[in-house]
């Protein structure tokens, strides 16, 4: 079936395409129809390439039919499969989610602008993550920072307009970096292709611009991941977006970054540079461990709740960089794991912060006083999603930390250091939700606030169905996991 | 003079560095953006310098045995000038939103009166 055959390439285009017939349409509410409509089909795409992939392997295809070298190839394994259903999944959630809070936070006017801007995010984020060509990451990259500037800028107050300025000249400087690193490799190997770069890495005698370029290809990448101490950019960013592209954002911006990163570092320097782990591991782990405990600290003393969410994922990318800093099957997985569950419980946080902000408007903790009374259904699921957060057994993130405790015990002596620290971090996150859940449920409203609602139930039922999800995988962990393990063997197993 | 024979090599991290110069120590955000522009420009010289092959032709085959430059990081950074031109246009374009919601265009003015706020 030709359908079925170019299913890959449809992850792109369908967006792609979709964004200037979105940006066309009349009113709010046909390009939103249009969006979600779009993301429905790419989730439903993502779904069937899983499908695929987990039965015959990798797919690889071939754009324009032109043979790999030459060609652009796509190249579709588990962890892309993964990042594919993060994607599509946090874009159709949020958007379901969105309508109104789109149509209230947003300021550019007609808002299809604001669709067809979307769209292209979407399109850029999941061809960074289906494509086999240096290259093309950097095209896709750019589409999708591009996009992701506008939407940003497109958020309520003044204060997303710097917020958006500093996130320009950072990623512009990220994306840059990852180009000159490409540069480098292409003048060392003469192929843009990552399988076929791979290879030729083996016979380059002259390693110094092999090294540089790694060099400049993962700070790039970590700015672009806004990993610490590179984050600056993110926390005003979050707070300053309109609350459903926080949504989209936290889950999966940042961790498409860290894929490449992970892909580029683990499945093509690894392989072929020596000394690249021991550098990789030595360069990453230290941030790692500081971003949890510093992330942490700094969310405890934020009084906005967007903001506190955003220190809090600085942290919890560092699990993630953590899981892939120590370089064995057991924590790769990990980290692919709490990427997914970081994706899921970060996802429904701010499915719920919008809903607070949609009745409250405003995200500061003061103001949301009381509200665990008014809105008792919105904060129940926040709350669920934040003993995720947390860590609490039968969450989704009780699970992800868990291995990643095991794979901290492989490493010995050393090890209990490491689980010390995942430990510290996640007492400091208990600190920093309790202060929210404390503020919610046992402080009085505020003096002349006004009346709120409950959130209605199109708005509940996007959030509740992310912190289920958060419960399912607490539970029935096994499917995200053996995706994980798979993908993680993929990348040590040497094949890119 | 060994060092003169990668010439192009101390020109992109001399314009590279001034534009980051630029990026950090200018306040005004247009400067920012011209340094960002800068970096941009070194980053365009060094792929289009690598693919130069001394004695080398336009890839044009005419059936006679000649040595030929690269013509791809050429292709490659005239992509890279268009997503260039397309950051630096959005950017210029937040300038101006930003002159008209904080009336200034100095870094230290807009995160002050942001802090105000």
């Amino acid at each position: 079936m030709i359908a079925a055959h170019h299913l890959p390439v449809l992850q792109v285009v369908l967006p792609l395409v979709a964004a200037p017939l979105a940006v066309l349409c009349p009113g709010a509410r046909a390009p939103w129809m249009a969006a979600v409509f779009v993301s429905l089909a790419a989730f439903a795409v993502a779904v069937t390439l899983a499908l695929q992939v987990a039965a015959t392997g990798t797919i690889a295809y071939e754009l324009g039919g032109w043979p790999v070298p030459y060609g652009i190839g796509l190249h579709i394994d588990n962890f892309s499969s993964l990042m594919l259903l993060l994607i599509t999944g946090a874009s159709l959630a949020a958007l379901l989610h969105g309508k109104p809070v789109i149509d209230k936070e947003v300021q550019s006017r007609p808002v299809s602008l604001f669709y067809g801007a979307w769209l292209l995010a979407v399109a850029g984020l999941a061809g960074m993550v289906i494509t086999g060509d240096a290259f093309n990451v950097f095209v896709f990259m750019e589409i999708s920072s591009l996009a992701t500037y506008v939407l940003i800028a497109a958020g309520p107050t003044r204060t997303a307009l710097s917020a958006v300025f500093k996130y320009i000249i950072m990623g512009s400087i990220g994306a840059m970096f990852y180009l000159i690193g490409v540069g480098l490799v292409y003048m060392m190997t003469g192929t843009l292709n990552m399988a076929d770069m791979t290879e030729r890495l083996h016979g380059v005698d002259d390693v110094v611009p092999v090294l540089a370029a790694a060099g400049f290809i993962t700070v790039g990448l970590l700015l672009k991941a806004a990993i610490f101490p590179l984050h600056a950019w993110m926390p005003n960013a979050y707070a300053a977006a309109p609350s459903t592209v926080a949504v989209f954002l936290a889950a999966c911006s940042t961790k498409v970054a860290l894929y490449v990163l992970i892909r580029f570092d683990l499945g093509i320097f690894q392989p072929s540079l020596e000394g690249h782990d021991i550098q990789f591991s030595a360069f990453l782990m230290p941030f790692a461990l500081v971003a949890m405990i510093a992330g942490s600290l700094i969310a405890i003393f934020e009084k906005d709740l967007k903001r506190l969410l955003a220190f809090s994922s600085v942290a919890q990318l560092g699990y993630i960089v953590l899981g892939a800093s120590l370089l064995t099957a057991a924590g790769m997985s990990a980290g692919i794991l709490h990427l997914f569950n970081h994706a899921l419980m970060k996802a429904a946080l701010f499915l719920a912060v919008g809903s607070l902000v949609y009745r409250y408007g405003s995200a500061k903790l003061a103001d949301l006083a009381g509200a665990g009374r008014t809105m008792p259904w919105t904060m129940a699921a926040f709350t669920l999603a934040a003993l995720s957060l947390v860590g609490v057994p039968l969450t989704a993130g009780f699970i992800s930390k868990w291995y990643l405790v095991l794979a901290a015990m492989e490493e010995g002596t050393f090890g209990w250091f490491l689980i010390a620290v995942i430990l510290a971090s996640s007492l400091l996150a208990v600190i920093y939700v309790w202060r929210v859940i404390e503020t919610a449920y046992f402080r009085p409203a505020p003096e002349g606030a006004p009346a709120v609602k409950e959130a209605p139930w199109y708005l509940l039922a996007p959030t509740w169905a992310l912190a289920g999800l958060n419960i399912y995988f607490g539970l029935a962990a096994n499917a995200p996991y053996g995706l994980a393990a798979r993908a993680a063997a993929d990348l040590l197993g040497g094949g890119a | 003079m060994a060092w003169l024979g990668i010439l192009n090599y101390w020109i992109f991290v001399l314009l590279l560095m001034t534009g980051m110069y630029a990026i950090v120590a200018k306040g005004n955000l247009i400067k920012k953006l011209i340094g960002l522009g800068i970096c941009q420009s070194a980053v365009f010289l060094l792929f289009i310098s690598m693919g130069k092959v001394v004695g080398g032709t336009a890839p044009i085959l005419d059936g006679s045995d000649r040595a030929y430059s690269s013509p791809l990081p050429q292709v490659l950074i005239l992509t890279a000038i268009v997503v260039g031109i397309s950051t630096m246009a959005l950017a210029l374009a937040v300038v101006v939103r930003i002159k008209e919601s904080f009336g200034s265009i100095e870094e230290a003015d807009v995160y002050g009166k942001e802090a105000e706020a």
